[in-house]
């Protein structure tokens, strides 16, 4: 490296300049190049299946763009306002709100206890732990067949314990209330364990200090879940929401494989038909890209929306909660 | 403005910075020793195995690869989005009768087979309406017929019994004479049957009787006429009707709980293709064995459901060569050795006439000769109806969909009104 040290005469005008040797170019070359050489791969992926595809479904929506149609005519903004008009859009959204708020809720509760119970003191606590994994190394699909099989609104287990409680049977496919708590159940089983997880670990970094001085206070266990463990939580559980809502409006192998036809209908009247699964039908059953595009948009800005507000939430909470602790 | 063409280069682009070559005009379609590679694609089972060696060994500069997909559903998604894209298509790929009229409808991206074809070939080789199914309204030939699936009527023999109506096959062609008389048995049949229903779903007996229609959700001219067309109200309300007298068990077709009720009897007769002997088979079990018997009549005539073409895309290198291959699979003599194969009821005219398919018998259905009989249902078949490009969507998204509301209890009138608004959307 001794010819960096040459001392160069930028003054000098530039035909006078002697031309570097090749070895001086060539690493001058290197240390200007090679950094983006070594992030490129990370930005080359990311433009092309990222960021192509969300600017290309951008530039579909635009246009009435059948599959392998030859000449996709432009129409503007007609398959936003067409979809604005669309009944079966708005009921899409209702059943995958329906569907998150009846799978998150009852999750992130069930999470916490059960995170609360794994911080006890017990017996083989790490096989404990490891099994409340179990359903989310399960296969999703073979999940979803199985419930589908109890759910059956003839033959199903659960229609028959049902039965035999004196409840009687619930058609959950005609159902929309009993279907989207049919398709939340699945949601709820496969998810609960992995945010108990996430719930313990935050439970686990409570310091133990605070606790010692409520003990010493004379508070009982609930007393210290309520006013020491929950609201020590609050970040991790929002993050929790936040996760189980991005997922929860995309849900779409649930609803997709429960309608026994194999369709993409979500049920004979939509009654179970989430945003995705119209999404696919449009695309892939109507053959209508255009317009699935102008869904898939939509749906991409109410997923931000809904972050978004979530984040000022937590932001929110995260405050009032440090506030609390002093 | 033509958006496709800067897909392709962006895509390419992409790809290629992936260091993928796969874009442009394709891969050499020759192999190392020179020999010319034709590629055929279909599902399922076509039986077609052993016929490739064959040719091969009668054609020593053709090497054949076969890409086989497990389910129809995949094979023909993966045919429409290659058909979109402009290229990735095998020189021959199979088509089921259901998506044929959505393959129909893109006719352009696909080669007349009269013109390229080998020019002895007469479409007298096959049943007059199943060719006339596969050419355009202006006489192009899109696909080489493969397999049928004639329909005639499976019973339950021992619930007949029960219920005390006839149960031998001869007897029961009456009950299965009409639409109407198979209705009015049906009634008689739930009246005493405890509770075991007619048939398995609504949507089954409605296509049924919708395909035998010489006009069925479009005219000639595609233009929609669900609300015009009587024979399709009429076919509604007998259905519905039914349905509301508890003939249908609610079963949705190809469903968990419809496999079921194979096993449980939970109804009596089912619109039975030749393929459907064996699904019978298989979900009602061998405890079932000799309960299921199959005649050779069918409500109001005859009809298909499934059964296959080998088409020839623009979009391939040999087409010349892939319109020969085509031609000689589905020649009788190739397609008889594919129904010894694997059962797949051939569409040639002298296939049919074959003694290998005249002495099959079913052991499960109490040694019937199934092979003679389903020939004899394929020659009751009416002329094709004529398909509108979304005729399968309508079938599968609205007319379905709508027919399954009826049973979980919505008014048939008020369903109806769903269904025609909903084929109005599918259609524009």
């Amino acid at each position: 490296m001794t010819v960096v040290l040459t001392p160069v005469d930028r003054g000098r005008a530039e035909e006078a300049r002697p031309r570097p040797p090749r070895r001086h170019r060539l690493s001058a070359l290197d240390t200007k190049v090679s950094p983006y050489l070594f992030v490129a791969p990370f930005f080359v992926l990311f433009a092309a299946i990222g960021l192509f595809p969300l600017l290309y479904t951008a530039y579909v929506s635009l246009f009435d763009w059948e599959l392998g149609a030859d000449d996709p005519a432009f129409i503007g903004v007609e398959n936003y306002t067409t979809l604005v008009g669309d009944e079966q859009f708005w009921n899409a959204l209702f059943n995958t709100f329906s569907i998150f708020v009846l799978s998150s809720g009852p999750q992130i509760i069930i999470a916490v206890l059960l995170a609360a119970l794994l911080n006890a003191n017990l017996r083989a606590r790490t096989a404990w732990r490891m099994g409340v994994l179990l359903p989310y190394v399960a296969s999703l699909v073979a999940l979803t067949i199985i419930f589908g099989t109890l759910f059956g609104p003839q033959y199903g287990l659960v229609n028959e314990v049902l039965t035999a409680v004196g409840i009687g049977p619930v058609d959950w496919q005609a159902d929309t209330f009993g279907s989207h708590l049919a398709i939340a159940s699945m949601v709820n089983w496969r998810w609960t364990g992995y945010n108990a997880l996430i719930v313990l670990a935050a439970m686990q970094a409570i310091p133990r200090e605070v606790h010692e001085a409520a003990l010493v206070d004379g508070a009982g266990a609930l007393r210290r879940f309520f006013s020491i463990t929950l609201p020590m939580l609050r970040p991790t559980i929002i993050f929790v929401v936040v996760t189980s809502t991005i997922g929860g409006l995309q849900i779409f192998t649930e609803p997709k494989l429960f309608d026994p036809s194999g369709g993409s209908g979500g049920g004979a009247e939509n009654q179970y038909q989430t945003v995705v699964l119209y999404l696919y039908q449009s695309a892939f059953q109507s053959f209508d890209l255009g317009y699935a595009s102008a869904i898939a948009w939509v749906l991409f800005l109410v997923v931000i929306v809904i972050a978004g507000l979530n984040f000022l939430l937590t932001r929110r909470l995260a405050s009032t909660s440090s506030e609390v602790r002093r | 403005m033509r958006p496709r063409r800067w897909v392709s280069v962006l895509v390419c682009a992409a790809a290629a910075s992936a260091a993928v070559t796969a874009c442009g005009s394709g891969g050499a379609s020759q192999t190392a020793d020179g020999r010319t590679e034709l590629t055929i694609a279909t599902f399922n089972e076509f039986g077609y195995e052993g016929l490739f060696s064959e040719y091969e060994a009668a054609h020593p500069d053709i090497k054949i690869t076969q890409r086989k997909t497990g389910q129809g559903g995949p094979h023909h998604q993966n045919l429409f989005t290659k058909l979109g894209a402009g290229s990735g298509l095998a020189d021959v790929e199979a088509v089921e009768e259901g998506y044929l009229s959505q393959v129909m409808a893109k006719a352009s991206q696909f080669n007349d087979l009269k013109e390229i074809g080998p020019k002895d070939l007469s479409t007298n080789r096959w049943l007059d309406w199943k060719t006339a199914a596969a050419t355009t309204r202006d006489g192009k030939l899109i696909g080489y017929g493969t397999d049928i699936g004639p329909l005639a009527m499976c019973y339950r023999k021992d619930l007949f019994d029960k219920a005390g109506l006839p149960s031998d096959p001869e007897a029961v062609k009456a009950l299965f004479a009409t639409w109407e008389s198979y209705f009015a048995a049906g009634e008689q049949f739930t009246a005493r049957s405890g509770g075991v229903a007619w048939f398995d779903n609504a949507a089954q007996i409605f296509n049924a009787m919708h395909n035998q229609h010489e006009v069925g959700y479009f005219d000639k001219s595609d233009n929609l006429v669900v609300e015009t067309n009587p024979d399709i109200r009429k076919d509604w309300d007998a259905v519905t009707s039914a349905v509301a007298k508890g003939q249908s068990a609610k079963l949705v077709a190809f469903s968990p709980e419809w496999n079921t009720g194979f096993k449980t009897g939970a109804f009596a007769t089912k619109t039975c293709p030749s393929w459907m002997l064996g699904v019978i088979e298989s979900q009602a079990g061998p405890e079932n064995k000799g309960k299921w018997a199959v005649t050779d009549a069918f409500p109001d005539g005859g009809g298909n459901w499934g059964g296959s073409y080998l088409t020839v895309p623009r979009q391939g290198k040999n087409t010349t060569k892939a319109a020969e291959l085509a031609a000689w699979l589905t020649a009788p003599e190739q397609q008889i050795k594919a129904f010894q194969a694997k059962g797949t009821f051939p569409s040639q005219v002298d296939a049919l006439k074959s003694p290998a398919l005249l002495e099959q018998t079913n052991p499960y259905f109490g040694d019937v000769k199934a092979g003679a009989l389903f020939a004899a249902q394929a020659g009751k078949v009416a002329a094709a109806q004529y398909k509108g490009p979304a005729d399968g969507q309508l079938q599968e998204n609205v007319f379905s969909p709508a027919l399954q509301s009826v049973e979980q209890g919505k008014n048939a009138g008020e369903a109806w009104l769903t269904a025609v608004e909903g084929a109005e959307k599918a259609a524009k």
